[in-house]
Formats: C-alpha cells, sequence, structure tokens
C-alpha cells in the first residue's frame, strides 16, 4: 500500500476543510471497502481524513421519522430494538450483508459508499472505465456472471453491492450531506446513479461532501416485510440477486407495496411499475408472478448473467409472498 | 571438480530455525527496497514537504492483552501487521489479509473486528485483545478447551480467528441455536472444513454458562 496522511478530525466542518485542501485526500470510517481498495492500489489517496471522532454515531426517532448517524455502525442499526420493530426490512437487509465482524465496524455512510465489487474493476491489470476513465469494460464480452441486467452501458455493467441500500431506497431514505458549499439533502434514490458514460461516479455526492446522516419517514411496512438475497453460500457472499419488500396489507388486500432489488443494476433498483400494480390487489401468488414479470421489462443479459433474467422475477414471486405470509 | 558437499539436514535445520527471522527481516529490505525511489524523486524535485510527508510516522498509545505500548507507526500499518510484525504477536493469523476469510479477528474494546482491514493509526487508545491474551496463565480459556475437546479445527491456521470470533458470538447473543451460530460465524472460513466441530465447541461453551 502507498503510504499517506492520516488526519484525525474534530468536526464535520474540519473534517469538510481538511479533506478541500488535497485534491486525492478522501474519508475513513470503518474502512472496511477503502483500505482493501487501497492495498490493490485500485485507489492510492495522498491523505486520509479520519472521521470517527464525529458526533455522527446516534440513532435518533423523532416525530414521524427515524435519523441515523452516518457513523452509526451496521451492526449498531441491524440490532437496535426499535430499528427491528418500526423498520424491519432495514434490520432484515443489514444483517444479511457482509459477516459480523465487518459490520461491526462498517457504518452507514461508509456502506453507500461501497464500490463495485466487480473483478475487473478491482484487477489493475484489467481494464475499466470505473477505475480508470476511457480504459474499456473488460466485463463486457468477459466474465460476468455477477454483473447488470438493468440501467448498464457501454462503459460499464458492475452493479452496486450494498444490502443496507436496497432497503433504503424502498423506505424512501433521505441523505444528508455536508460540503465545501453547505448542507443539501439528496432523495435516497437519486444518491446512486447509473453508469452512462461516466461509471466513475458511483453516485451524485459533489466534491468533498461528507454525508452525515440518512432519515427514514415512519411508515406501514412493520409486519409484512422481507429480504430476500440469492447468493452462492448461504452466508457471507454477495447477491447475485436480492429483493427488498415491503407491504402494507389489511383484510388480504394489499394497501401499498414497495419493492426494491439488489444485484441487477448500478444502483438499488426501485420496482415502481409492480408496486403500482400491486396497490389494491388481493394477495395471491398469482398477482405476485404478475407483478414480477412487470418488473422484467427493459431487462438484458450480457451472457454470463442470462439467469438472473429468470433468477430476478423467480426472486421477486418468492420474497413477495414471504412477505405475505408472515 | 566435483560439486562442493552440502549438508543439506544441517541446511534445513538452520532454514527452519531462522525461518521466521529471515521472514521477518526480507519484510524489511522489501519495506527499503520501496522506499528509496519515492524518496530519490522527491529530492530530485527538491520536494522538502514529500520527503517529510513519506517518513511520517504517527504516535499510537495502545493496549494489547493488558500491556500498554507507545509506538510510532506509518499511516499504512495494519492492526493485523502492528500486532504481528512490531509486537510480535503472531497468533492472530494473516489469511486472504483482505477481509474475506476472518483468520486476523480480534477483539478492540471488547468487538470482534478484522485486524487486516483496521489501520493501526486509527486505533488510538483502544485495548486489542488477541488469541495471546486469552489464557491466564497455563489454564486455557473454556472456548480454547472446548476447540481441543471437539476436534475444531485440522491445520489449526483460522483456529485463532474462530476461537475470538466464536467468544464474541456467544457474548452478542448470537449463539441460540446451531444455526445461529453458523450464520454469525460465516466471517470465518475453514478450508480443512471443522465447521460442525466449531459450532459443537461454541454450544458446548455457550451450554456450559462460564464467564467469557
Amino acid at each position: 500500500m502507498k503510504n499517506f496522511q492520516i488526519i484525525r478530525a474534530l468536526s464535520s466542518g474540519s473534517a469538510v476543510t481538511n479533506i478541500s485542501k488535497e485534491p486525492s485526500a478522501m474519508f475513513i470510517a470503518g474502512g472496511t471497502n477503502l483500505v482493501d481498495l487501497m492495498k490493490k492500489n485500485v485507489v492510492a489517496p495522498e491523505k486520509l481524513v479520519d472521521i470517527t471522532a464525529l458526533d455522527l454515531k446516534k440513532i435518533e426517532f423523532g416525530t414521524g421519522k427515524v435519523s441515523i448517524g452516518a457513523l452509526a455502525k451496521n451492526s449498531q442499526v441491524a440490532e437496535d430494538k426499535s430499528i427491528k420493530e418500526k423498520y424491519p426490512l432495514l434490520a432484515l437487509a443489514l444483517a444479511a450483508g457482509a459477516s459480523q465482524q465487518i459490520r461491526h465496524m462498517a457504518t452507514v455512510g461508509g456502506n453507500m459508499l461501497q464500490r463495485a465489487r466487480c473483478s475487473y474493476f478491482y484487477n489493475t491489470d484489467m481494464p475499466c472505465n470505473k477505475r480508470t476513465p476511457k480504459s474499456g469494460c473488460g466485463a463486457i464480452g468477459g466474465s460476468n456472471r455477477m454483473h447488470a441486467i438493468f440501467g448498464a452501458s457501454d462503459s460499464c455493467i458492475a452493479v452496486h453491492p450494498s444490502d443496507m441500500c436496497i432497503a433504503l431506497a424502498a423506505l424512501d431514505a433521505t441523505v444528508f450531506v455536508e460540503g465545501p458549499k453547505g448542507k443539501r439533502q439528496i432523495k435516497f434514490t437519486d444518491f446512486h446513479r447509473l453508469p452512462g458514460n461516466t461509471p466513475e461516479k458511483d453516485n451524485t455526492l459533489e466534491n468533498k461532501e461528507l454525508i452525515t446522516s440518512i432519515e427514514i419517514p415512519e411508515n406501514n411496512f412493520t409486519k409484512n416485510v422481507h429480504y430476500l438475497k440469492v447468493r452462492d453460500r448461504s452466508s457471507y457472499a454477495f447477491a447475485l440477486v436480492s429483493v427488498a419488500v415491503g407491504l402494507d396489507i389489511k383484510n388480504n388486500v394489499i394497501n401499498e407495496a414497495r419493492l426494491a432489488m439488489g444485484g441487477v443494476a448500478h444502483k438499488p433498483w426501485r420496482l415502481t411499475e409492480a408496486e403500482e400494480f400491486l396497490k389494491g390487489k388481493t394477495v395471491s401468488e398469482e398477482t405476485f408472478r404478475q407483478a414480477a414479470n412487470l418488473s422484467m421489462k427493459g431487462a438484458k443479459s450480457y451472457g454470463d448473467n442470462a439467469f438472473k433474467l429468470t433468477l430476478g422475477p423467480n426472486a421477486i414471486t418468492e420474497a413477495l409472498t414471504i412477505a405475505a405470509s408472515k | 571438480m566435483a560439486p562442493k558437499k552440502t549438508n543439506i539436514k544441517k541446511v534445513i535445520e538452520d532454514d527452519t530455525k531462522s525461518r521466521r527471522d529471515f521472514i521477518k527481516k526480507s519484510g524489511l529490505f522489501t519495506a527499503l527496497a520501496f522506499a528509496p525511489p519515492s524518496l530519490v524523486m522527491a529530492s530530485e524535485k527538491k520536494w522538502d514537504e514529500k520527503i517529510a510527508e513519506y517518513l511520517e510516522t504517527v504516535p499510537l498509545s495502545i493496549e494489547v492483552n493488558g500491556t500498554k505500548h507507545n509506538l510510532n507507526v506509518e499511516p499504512r500499518t495494519t492492526l493485523l501487521d502492528l500486532l504481528r510484525e512490531n509486537l510480535q504477536l503472531t497468533g492472530t493469523k494473516k489469511g486472504c489479509d483482505h477481509g474475506q476469510c476472518g483468520a486476523c479477528t480480534v477483539h478492540v474494546n471488547g468487538t470482534r473486528i478484522l485486524s487486516c482491514l483496521s489501520l493501526a493509526s486509527m486505533q488510538q487508545n483502544a485495548q486489542v485483545t488477541t488469541i495471546e491474551g486469552l489464557s491466564k496463565g497455563k489454564k486455557l480459556h473454556p472456548m480454547q478447551e472446548a476447540f481441543i475437546k471437539n476436534d475444531g479445527f485440522q491445520c489449526g491456521y483460522c483456529t485463532p480467528g474462530q476461537i475470538m470470533s466464536g467468544i464474541a458470538c456467544i457474548k452478542e447473543g448470537h449463539a441460540n441455536s446451531r444455526e445461529e451460530i453458523r450464520e454469525y460465524m460465516s466471517g470465518n472460513i475453514c478450508r480443512c472444513g471443522a465447521y460442525h466441530n466449531i459450532v459443537d465447541a461454541i454450544t458446548e461453551v455457550k451450554e456450559g454458562g462460564k464467564p467469557l
């Protein structure tokens, strides 16, 4: 690993100021992704700004919402009693990600900023537009079993790797950030972006902005929820396909549905058309199957990942069925 | 001329004896081999500030297994390398060095984490417990005893990580069934496949109810 300077920030303001002084500087919190990327020389910052001393670790329940600090650990949120009760979908998704050791280290903000787990991105001998713009995409025509079926481009077919973010997209969360130009909010579903011609940009954060917290509005998705994660082994692996489901069911009729998929796109893939379709419908497997088929519109295979065109709708149907039966 | 005879047995013995020293020294040589180009380049371009940056170490106070250490570390030193290379605590193993195997699991302030993905420079005033810190004198920790009794290992390389993780798994309250143990131990890979016996060992310690 290339050596670097490390500075410990004591306020979010000084963190932003410190990072602004050095073009290649980066924030570090849990480090579970960044240290790995630095070891592989995928990124090589001259300076790290350690933000772990900032007061951004709290989970606070307010009227009609919960605010979660960007430095709250993944395990802290996953095992919080009130989160489990009021936002069980988030707890389920978090518990499905990584291992307990990593969840103890990884933060909510860092989880959102995970880089793609595409093997071409990690291998500096291979072309990758995300790592080195205009170098090409090794995954197109290469080994692409893990890759996107929605919203990919000729530049990049990598997928967003987080589980937590799939739940947060489904739950209409908001991201709070602070940067050199001040504070602002970003809708969670607008936070991550599609690759287009600039896959080096994973999200819509502006230069040197710091995530300070996320907020989730209160909802009725407290019972009929499920996070289904299909992977190569039963634990501690990235999703081939994952589905986050929240259903608000009364008398066997769906009042409202939330659906988002992971492992299929460069961002958490919200299934709004299926959500609309499910509204007012009576619970039945046939309805769920129809919603799943609707969700597959525009899906495209790149070769090795063709199985996702079948696995996707099956996973959606299964996740809806499990959620409805809870 | 006949080739010079070498006492193979002696070479092997010497090699075995000094293997760890050699690895440690060669690690140092590698570090030296890497340092000069940046320094040479920096001095050529008269980047005095850059030289200072490259040589910069960070003061670190850290407690490991009850012993306090005041050290200077390079910012890039991982907690795993600090333990193994600087403090000679080689019980914590380097498996993949990329957070995928769990062999480097240690407790920091009572929580299990991966030392390979932790920068030592970010562990200011941390209390670290490694496999070396578990036994009390010659009395093994209950989890160590249970691993021996239940054959919770074959080659033993993942064992320090498994044991540190197993203790935490019980303390966290995630050892209530075999299924839950398997899920919450999934970050510790055992290539010999001793999983069944590892779950036996953890279950036995959990049911034994001894203080951990």
